[in-house]
């Protein structure tokens, strides 16, 4: 069994029994796919809501909710899992900053989750699972032998979804 | 010619020469206010120029998960950008316990006074910085309050990684190390660091108002 790391703006897919984990979210968006049939896991760790708010020509689709959970999505299916199998479970997007002077930076973690929660919806992939907003920053374990979505933070312990 | 993007920067030494200036007189002037605050020797070290891809920048301060104090505040102005002071746990119980004469043992234990206080140091700190930046360049560039969150240094970078997100794939960020002695170990050193991170434009008009070709 191998644990495998996944990057800011980045994705990776695994069977069981690995585990795929993504470090230290803060205002970003960790996203677990879960086929239970062929336990095939998937992670997509987001930056940002949209593509289209994009101003330079260089695409990084991992880095945005709208072509990130869509890349994920085509790479599980590669690689056995079904579309229709598939549960959701969400965390992060976090308000790291309280940002009452900074307002370009306020609630683009909230921002972030509602357009994850919008393209898993346009997927009809179910969300079975949610552990978002607030001030905290949160460590994201998936493990595909079950599923289970482990979140840790400093200072408010270790809990399983 | 003008700076397009972070890569640009990398082939000219003396663009990092100028940047390395600044972060030099940026932070003495932070660290020597900080000095006086506190009424304790601060060291500097020499700053470094950092243009790397988010997933190094939390591992240039010891891995994602590691717990540090975080300082945010935004420029605007001429300069556009952002400050952030990071500081290890202990430097910020060395702070705030001769700021305020309390004996705090763990960030836990922060209340809202001693927020206020870590905020107000940064405040000061930051506008030392940026004071030096704006006399030395004739720029006009204003700060905003600082925000305080502690939590791993990885979801405290991940703000002005989505901040820079949409224009760049590397965050550039002017780093420098400051020390003081921990409290009672007997000459430990624990430290923080000062980053100012420009955007691209705020870096041409910076080399252009002191007089660098580009």
């Amino acid at each position: 069994m191998s644990q495998v790391k996944v990057g800011i703006s980045d994705l990776n897919v695994v069977r069981a029994p690995d585990t795929l984990v993504t470090y230290a979210l803060g205002s970003c968006v960790g996203i677990c796919l879960y086929d239970a049939n062929t336990k095939i896991a998937g992670l997509s760790h987001i930056m940002l809501p949209s593509s289209k708010e994009m101003t330079n020509m260089k695409t990084e689709i991992y880095k945005y909710a709208d072509t990130a959970i869509v890349a994920l999505l085509q790479k599980m299916q590669s690689m056995g899992a079904r579309q229709i199998y598939l549960k959701a479970k969400i965390a992060g997007g976090a308000q790291m900053f309280n940002g009452n002077s900074n307002s370009s930076l306020s609630r683009i973690g909230q921002r972030n989750v509602a357009a994850v929660k919008a393209e898993l919806a346009r997927l009809r992939i179910p969300i079975i699972a949610e552990d978002t907003g607030k001030n905290y920053g949160r460590t994201l374990y998936l493990d595909a032998s079950d599923g289970s979505m482990r979140i840790k933070s400093v200072n408010r312990g270790e809990w399983v979804w | 010619m003008s700076l397009q993007n972070y890569g640009d920067l990398q082939e000219n030494t003396m663009y990092l020469d100028v940047l390395r200036e600044i972060g030099n007189i940026g932070s003495g002037n932070a660290a020597s206010a900080l000095s006086s605050m506190l009424s304790r020797f601060i060291n500097i070290q020499v700053p470094k120029i950092n243009i790397m891809d988010y997933n190094q920048v939390a591992e240039n301060f010891g891995g994602p998960e590691t717990l540090m104090v975080g300082l945010l505040l935004c420029l605007s102005g001429d300069v556009n950008g952002m400050m952030m002071f990071l500081m290890q746990e202990e430097f910020a119980h060395v702070t705030i316990n001769s700021l305020l004469g309390s004996d705090l043992e763990d960030m836990s234990q922060m209340g809202e006074m001693e927020e206020s206080a870590m905020k107000e140091v940064g405040n000061i700190m930051a506008a030392s910085y940026i004071n030096a930046i704006a006399t030395l360049t004739n720029l006009k560039i204003n700060i905003t309050v600082p925000d305080i969150c502690t939590d791993m240094v990885g979801a405290l970078l991940s703000v002005p990684a989505i901040h820079y997100a949409n224009i760049s794939d590397q965050m550039i960020f002017i780093e420098n190390q400051i020390d003081t002695e921990a409290e009672d170990e007997g000459g430990q050193h624990t430290g923080s660091h000062v980053l100012m991170i420009p955007d691209v434009e705020s870096l041409n008009k910076i080399m252009a108002s002191l007089g660098i070709a580009l």
